[in-house]
């Protein structure tokens, strides 16, 4: 896409074939798991609404495939593929949907605050911006700690419009901040189109405000966005501070589920659903000898049986006690 | 015991913790500049040619960001002593402190901790009614974060240091006509209380509230200025033969409660005296929990001495009656006898 504001990312060599399989089960992965969650909550047996992910998977699991395990993600409303392409277990998220003692967040966070520490995600913010300058927190106690660890802050279109986004961004720019600002830009804060909220076409041209690279990105192309990561990533890694990467998709289902989506074009969902970030890769996969067909066929499969485990484990798992609800609070 | 100033006993608080724990660092606006202030009121002057910048960390003016740096490096393993210039600033960063630093524990399932210290100056100053305000019952109506206010040195100094090794948010409110700062920092009209401070280490527990007169007619909670008002209070009602116990609850999440109900068993009248505005300030809390708990050992309404529900005034003969003054303590006691 717009190449103009790329000053310091280029392109770099292809992940092994290992790796490319792994992005592409990640990403079926998480779309089979928005699927299944709308599924279940139309049959009620989630009690919440529901932000879904599907046509952004190509953000988080392009980026996520060049994170390690000390690194931190901060999510946002909208968490449920951030946080499974970071490797918190999907049967914990689902739980957590469920609203069971054996959620990630042990029932106490719901759909929109998943995450697992010991894996690096934060419990989500759904406070839209919010997570910006926390992001900056932690790049800074890795920055202090020396651990060489990473943050990534992933948020919408919308939130670089809340003060928390600018004071963020500036900190983690003065002080060089192990950090990568990961804008999924999906033209819609809830129903407000983009160009009626930002006088410039991306939200990367603020990166100059802030003394930092700024990238715009096919936010559909997993490759692209792995590649633009690996690079702001390894940036950040090194010291040499944060960059603003926006990626620009597309979520192919309401802003939450009880949105009919009519402030939007058919004609417009039907152009993007051809640029399905899905689809596009394993097609790519098997046409550059990546991977066979039939390999992607057994990926899809064992993605499945997770779904259909993930699912058995929520059900089968015990609500909280009502008296949990006076835990945890403070720390004793 | 060496005597000291609150401002004095807080930045010896932060220097012992810093020299104990790498973990822990300053974060905040103008405290470690050369030739600067040190803080608004001079807490952390200094601090930064011992410990570095890296550790005396100076913000630009994003209150937001310095809530957030703090929250993010705590929960990433950092024990940050974040810093507002003005305890009413602390409205500029509500999100981070009421969404996410009170929350991110209990939507986590208890899975981590977010132990940061907010320090904040309260009070009116002659400063009008953007720097003026006492915060404290707006965050004690938050489940997750502590809310300390110390009124001595001693328990400045104690009371941080606690603050530091908690494992929770806690806010300290300091007042600003209690720091006994100098020079060009100095406060008109200060009280300047100058306290003796143990040389050997000490802590001071979070939840502790603690008698500072004893007395057998009249209980009178205050905390901060307002203590010192009603101790003087209480000293001229001495001479008119009436004994007031003075608590300081030191604390307010979580209360020292039993203490508060211990002296109202005894002397069965309450008068609560903050410098809060009175609706919904935490004297109401404590009289709700009295009027529950003690009903039948009180001989008498419970009364609140508090600031009217009019913003904070500039011009001093409208602060000195907005401020709680000793004579409207005197009154409220002398109506419940």
């Amino acid at each position: 896409m717009n190449s103009e504001i790329q000053p310091e990312i280029s392109s770099s060599v292809l992940p092994d074939q290992e790796l490319l399989i792994n992005i592409f089960r990640t990403m079926f992965l998480i779309r089979r798991f928005e699927e299944t969650t709308n599924e279940l909550y139309m049959e009620g047996r989630i009690p919440s609404t529901l932000h879904l992910y599907i046509g952004q998977e190509a953000v988080a699991t392009g980026v996520c495939a060049n994170l390690r395990t000390g690194d931190y993600v901060l999510s946002t409303h909208r968490p449920h593929g951030h946080s499974l392409a970071k490797g918190v277990a999907p049967q914990a998220i689902m739980a957590e949907l469920f609203g069971k003692a054996t959620g990630c967040c042990k029932g106490k966070g719901g759909s929109m605050h998943v995450g697992d520490i010991q894996v690096g995600v934060l419990p989500a913010m759904a406070i839209v911006g919010a997570n910006v300058p926390i992001a900056a927190g932690t790049a800074l106690a890795a920055k202090m700690q020396k651990t060489g660890g990473v943050t990534v802050c992933f948020f919408g279109d919308g939130a670089a419009n809340e003060g928390a986004w600018h004071e963020g961004l500036n900190a983690a720019a003065i002080w060089d901040l192990p950090v990568v600002f990961v804008c999924e830009n999906n033209l819609y804060a809830a129903s407000t189109p983009f160009s009626t909220s930002f006088k410039i076409q991306n939200v990367a041209e603020r990166h100059s405000a802030y003394g930092m690279p700024g990238a715009v990105v096919d936010g559909n192309d997993v490759l692209a966005v792995y590649h633009v990561a690996k690079e702001a990533i390894e940036r950040a890694r090194t010291g040499t501070g944060p960059t603003l990467i926006e990626c620009m998709t597309y979520r192919q289902c309401g802003h939450s589920r009880s949105d009919p989506r009519t402030y939007r074009t058919h004609e417009e969902e039907d152009e993007w659903k051809q640029r399905d970030p899905i689809p596009r890769f394993r097609k790519w996969l098997v046409e550059q000898g990546k991977a066979e067909a039939g390999r992607l066929d057994g990926v899809e499969q064992e993605v499945e049986q997770t779904i259909k485990a993930a699912i058995a484990f929520a059900d089968a798992s015990p609500a909280p006690d009502p008296g949990d609800v006076y835990r945890d609070v403070f720390k004793e | 015991m060496v005597k000291m100033t609150i401002a004095e006993a807080l930045r010896q608080a932060i220097r012992e913790e810093m020299r104990r724990d790498e973990r822990v660092f300053c974060i905040g606006e103008d405290i470690g500049i050369e030739g600067g202030f040190g803080g608004a009121f001079t807490v952390t002057l200094g601090l930064s040619q011992e410990f570095g910048h890296e550790r005396i960390l100076d913000t630009p003016i994003s209150e937001t960001a310095i809530a957030g740096l703090a929250i993010g490096a705590a929960v990433a393993g950092m024990r940050p002593i974040a810093d507002v210039q003005y305890g009413d600033f602390l409205f500029c960063m509500m999100d981070q402190l009421a969404n996410q630093a009170a929350k991110l524990r209990y939507m986590s399932g208890g899975t981590l901790n977010v132990p940061m210290v907010m320090r904040a100056p309260v009070g009116a100053t002659a400063r009008g009614a953007q720097h003026a305000q006492s915060l404290e019952a707006f965050f004690t109506h938050i489940p997750g974060l502590k809310v300390v206010s110390p009124a001595t040195a001693y328990d400045a100094k104690g009371l941080l240091k606690s603050a530091v090794r908690d494992d929770n948010p806690v806010l300290i409110f300091e007042h600003k006509l209690l720091y006994g700062s100098k020079g060009a920092r100095s406060e008109k009209g200060a009280l300047s209380p100058v306290g003796e401070v143990p040389e050997e280490e000490y802590l001071v527990p979070i939840g502790k509230g603690v008698v500072r007169r004893p007395g057998k007619d009249v209980t009178i909670v205050a905390n901060l200025l307002m203590l010192y008002r009603a101790l003087g209070a209480a000293e001229t009602l001495s001479s008119q033969g009436v004994q007031v116990e003075v608590i300081d609850p030191r604390t307010l999440v979580p209360l020292d409660k039993e203490l508060i109900l211990g002296s109202v068993r005894k002397t069965g009248r309450l008068v609560i005296v903050e410098e809060d505005n009175l609706t919904n300030g935490w004297g109401a809390e404590i009289a709700a929990i009295v009027a529950d708990e003690a009903f039948v050992w009180l001989d008498a309404p419970i009364k609140r001495v508090a600031a009217p529900d009019v913003p904070a005034p500039f011009a001093p003969v409208l602060e000195r009656e907005y401020v709680p003054s000793e004579q409207k303590i005197i009154d409220a006691v002398l109506s419940i006898l």
